[in-house]
């Protein structure tokens, strides 16, 4: 089983910037975000979010958020998606840069949970 | 009493015109306290569900409230979306089984609940829907019922939401949400209860 991240921001330019940020340590994991609204406004988008979650390559996702619509509709997306996704409550750029350098090293789920367990501030 | 598939669709479109008629009313209320979104959010989202709704020459209970939930969820753009998207899609998958209004309302809360994760009292449109559904399981809602429902937000201090990182500074404030909701709660009395 290959995991990967998915991140969603309100804001197109932060998720791109996470993205960047942690892709420079993660080269090879599968990473995929979405930021704002359809429009380019701040918000989320159902559509956005699908598509990050369909786009990313791996066989299991951990979902990061900034604020509460990302992580709604990151839920909705989920409720329909066959792929097992975990969205996790964690501090987002930590949460998802954590994530993904334990997943660029191999650690095992049971090992990448227990990093980010400390992590949840929301 | 029942929610037929014509009064469900007379009922939304009354809706939308409210949130229209209030927009920079619920935008305001909510810059005191988020974003300033909640009312353009809501237009943008009640403008998609009307859009969906005219097509719809033989209206049927579930398919109106399903088409809704599909137009909130992809339009709406803030919290908002996915709690009202939730609630017409609970109010959907319940409209298979019974069109009773007071049962209908009630899967709508639960679907507000299970989306958010906010109870009675963490200053949200829940705050609105909750006495609702206790006034229609008596058959009892009136326009008064729902205002003072809205109203009683206002002392309350935001626990959910963005308003909920303003903490003490969003007491004395309506909640966007709850206010948005007093409209279409007001709407079901004008085109399904009276
Ligand atoms: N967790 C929640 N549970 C129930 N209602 C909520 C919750 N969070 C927000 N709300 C409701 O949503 C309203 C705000 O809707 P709005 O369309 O402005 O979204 P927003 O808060 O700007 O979204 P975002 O999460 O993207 O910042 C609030 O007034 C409140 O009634
Ligand atoms: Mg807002």
């Amino acid at each position: 089983m290959t995991m990967g991240v998915v991140i969603a921001s309100h804001v197109d330019k932060i998720a791109e910037g996470v993205y960047q940020l942690i892709k420079e340590s993660a080269p090879d994991v599968s990473i995929t975000y979405a930021g704002g609204t359809d429009d380019g406004d701040v918000g989320s988008s159902y559509e956005l979010i699908e598509a990050a979650i369909n786009n990313n390559e791996a066989d299991e996702l951990y979902c990061f958020y900034d604020l509460g619509s990302a992580k709604m509709t990151l839920d909705m997306v989920s409720d329909m998606s066959d792929k097992p996704i975990t969205i996790f409550d964690a501090a987002f750029i930590e949460g998802a840069y954590t994530a993904s350098v334990l997943i660029q090293g191999g650690y095992k789920k049971e090992e990448i949970d227990a990093q980010l367990a400390p992590l949840k501030i929301k | 009493m029942e929610l037929t598939g014509d009064k469900a669709k007379a009922w939304l479109l009354n809706f939308e015109a409210k949130i229209q008629e209030h927009k920079a009313y619920l935008s305001d209320l909510d810059q005191a306290i988020g974003d300033g979104d909640h009312g353009s959010n809501m237009a943008r989202g009640t403008e998609a569900v009307k859009v969906n709704l005219e097509k719809i020459a033989e209206p049927e209970t579930a398919e109106v409230l399903k088409q809704a939930a599909m137009a909130l969820i992809s339009k709406v753009g803030g919290a908002s979306g996915p709690l009202y998207g939730s609630a017409f899609m609970q109010m959907a998958k319940t409209a298979k089984e019974t069109t009773d209004i007071h049962e209908l309302i009630e899967a709508g809360l639960e679907g507000i609940k299970h989306r958010g994760k906010a109870d009675v009292g963490d200053k949200t449109m829940v705050d609105t829907w909750a006495p609702v559904v206790e006034a229609l399981a008596k058959d009892a809602l009136t326009n008064e019922a729902i205002t003072q429902a809205v109203d009683a937000t206002k002392p309350l201090k935001a626990k959910k939401g963005r308003a909920s990182y303003v903490g003490e500074r969003s007491i004395g404030a309506l909640d966007p949400g709850a206010v948005s909701s007093g409209y279409l709660f007001t709407a079901l009395v004008e085109e399904v209860l009276q």
